[in-house]
């Protein structure tokens, strides 16, 4: 599969084009704003937490199909998870989308989280890292208060 | 800058004896060759612009106007010699208008900073356009902070056209400077400027020129113009990064007071007070990019070998076949479509990402801009974050543009 193909998979495109969990959900208690300066795309990332779980997670933004895949996919994935498992999970992904493919082995053991294996592809594009970043780090400064946002300059 | 009618007589312009000028072009990307599509943000340099780089470095290198003995005097007189090759090439009428920088971004700040300090106060307006880049907003915006000016922005129609009646109406007696680009960079739009020189003139107003795009699409001559200040990069001219100019008239610069303070600018030195040099030098402290100079003298001997006149035409006729190709592709909407445009074309695909595509055509070879192009209140005004922009330069040919129009098409069928 060509590089381009790798970035582009039918689940990234699917949910580019149609992204899940789109829109600010009910009763949210925690979220933030993040900006990509250099292409001056935006996601604001909302969560429901209850008793240290998420109960529920949303986004809203604009952004190209590798930016909304991830907070897609993101939001999906959080889903229930304690906070604990969505620092984990943080920093797993960061690894995915950087650090080479030796560096991962083993890493990924929760089959939910094989999902988003789609987006490493975008190691083979420096360039385009911060797109699939954006929506975590979001996430992130959500968790710890929102404040500033988020800028991935 | 000029109509499509002149290209006709232009069928001399041999493209691809310029393309080897460009040691560059030669090169492949992800085994394919190289389409360079980006221009307007800076633009490849010919051999002759190299070896000067070159000879510079390799035979004649010192600092300039200390050394007594042969290199400085040797590269002194090539630094010296670049700057009424631009006086020239811009057609000023000396050249102690003519103030190197590194940038047009630093020729305008230095505009805002210095202008500003002598002659302009709290309640003064300025006029900007919507079509400006960053750099043309936030130096006045500094200054806005510092002194309190008020600024006004000139729109521009659905197409890009800047509007002179709508502009004619922001002026007034409080008007001190008009401040516009003179060819958009993200659309490509020529500005009507001999009118909007006329219009702010006859209201009192100064008026600014950014011309690094229209410096390399077109001859300008300043005095013709009437212009006060005109800024442009040597980058975008086919010369080095790192060198900039900016042209005032003689009898502002004088009025100025110095940008930055250090060596090269003074005339005498003690604790207690400086006498500064007189203009250009006063603007010019530190070492300069002194091979940057013997660059920019080489770039400005190579586009006027061919003619300004000669490059506009070829560039016009590249914007009359691009403009063609894109609008064949359905789904595609060009940005920017003014009656007056240079060599850039601006677009968007339906439900693609700038970006995405920007992605996709680098693999196949293709060099363009995506993003804001540093304009982001014009993007705003198209209620947009962003577009593909495919700017063409003398190398350009039309098979750069099939590659695109092909390429386009790898775009939807990755998308579709």
């Amino acid at each position: 599969m060509s590089a381009l193909r790798e970035l582009y998979q039918e689940v990234i495109l699917d949910h580019g084009k149609s992204p899940r969990n789109f829109g600010k959900p009910e009763h949210v208690n925690c979220e933030s704003s993040g900006h990509n300066p250099l292409c001056g795309d935006t996601v604001t990332i909302y969560l429901r937490l209850n008793d240290g779980i998420v109960e529920e997670a949303g986004f809203e933004g604009r952004g190209c199909a590798i930016s909304i895949a991830s907070a897609s996919m993101m939001t999906d994935i959080l889903q229930g998870k304690s906070l604990d498992e969505v620092r984990v999970m943080f920093e797993r992904f960061h690894h995915l989308v950087t650090e080479d493919e030796a560096a991962c082995e083993g890493g990924f053991d929760g089959e939910e989280f094989e999902k988003l294996m789609v987006l490493s592809g975008v190691r083979e594009f420096p360039m385009r890292v911060k797109c699939a970043t954006l929506a975590w780090h979001t996430m992130k400064s959500a968790l710890q208060g929102g404040g500033e946002g988020v800028s991935t300059e | 800058m000029q109509s499509v009618a002149a290209v006709a007589e232009n069928t001399a312009f041999d493209v691809a004896r310029r393309r080897a000028d460009f040691p560059i072009l030669g090169k492949r990307v992800y085994d394919k060759p190289l389409v360079f599509l980006d221009s307007a943000a800076s633009a490849q340099k010919p051999q002759s612009v190299i070896d000067a780089v070159n000879h510079c470095y390799t035979r004649e290198y010192a600092n300039i106007h200390r050394g007594v003995y042969w290199l400085s005097v040797r590269a002194t007189e090539a630094y010296e010699g670049a700057r009424v090759k631009v006086q020239r090439f811009l057609n000023a009428a000396s050249e102690r208008e003519i103030v190197f920088t590194k940038s047009t971004t630093e020729a305008i700040n230095l505009v805002a900073t210095s202008h500003g300090a002598a002659a302009l106060n709290a309640g003064d307006e300025i006029i900007l356009s919507q079509l400006e880049h960053h750099a043309n907003i936030v130096p006045w915006q500094l200054l806005r902070q510092r002194i309190g000016i008020d600024i006004k922005v000139a729109p521009i129609d659905a197409q890009g056209n800047f509007l002179l009646e709508e502009f004619e109406k922001l002026l007034s007696p409080r008007t001190r400077l008009v401040a516009v680009t003179h060819t958009s960079n993200a659309l490509g739009t020529i500005t009507p400027v001999d009118e909007i020189i006329r219009m702010a003139h006859a209201e009192g107003a100064l008026v600014l020129l950014d011309g690094a795009q229209s410096v390399v699409h077109g001859p300008v001559d300043v005095q013709a113009l009437d212009v006060d200040f005109f800024a442009f990069s040597g980058h975008k001219l086919y010369g080095p990064s790192g060198i900039g100019v900016l042209y005032g008239k003689a009898d502002l610069l004088s009025a100025m007071p110095p940008y930055q303070g250090g060596g090269d600018m003074i005339r005498r030195v003690t604790f207690e007070k400086t006498e500064f040099a007189d203009i250009p030098s006063r603007f010019e402290a530190g070492t300069p990019h002194i091979a940057g100079a013997y660059g920019l003298s080489a770039a400005i001997d190579y586009v006027s070998a061919i003619g300004m006149d000669a490059i506009a035409a070829h560039e016009s006729e590249l914007l009359e076949y691009a403009t063609q190709r894109l609008q064949e592709i359905n789904s595609l909407r060009l940005i920017g479509t003014a009656d007056d445009k240079a060599g850039i074309v601006s677009f968007e695909l339906d439900g693609v990402h700038a970006h995405d595509i920007g992605t996709i055509l680098d693999r196949e070879g293709i060099a363009v801009r995506v993003g804001h192009h540093c304009a982001q209140p014009l993007m705003d005004h198209f209620g947009i974050t962003g577009t593909v922009r495919a700017s063409f330069g003398l190398y350009t040919d039309k098979s750069d543009i099939d590659a695109l129009v092909q390429a386009l098409g790898a775009v939807r069928e990755i998308f579709d």
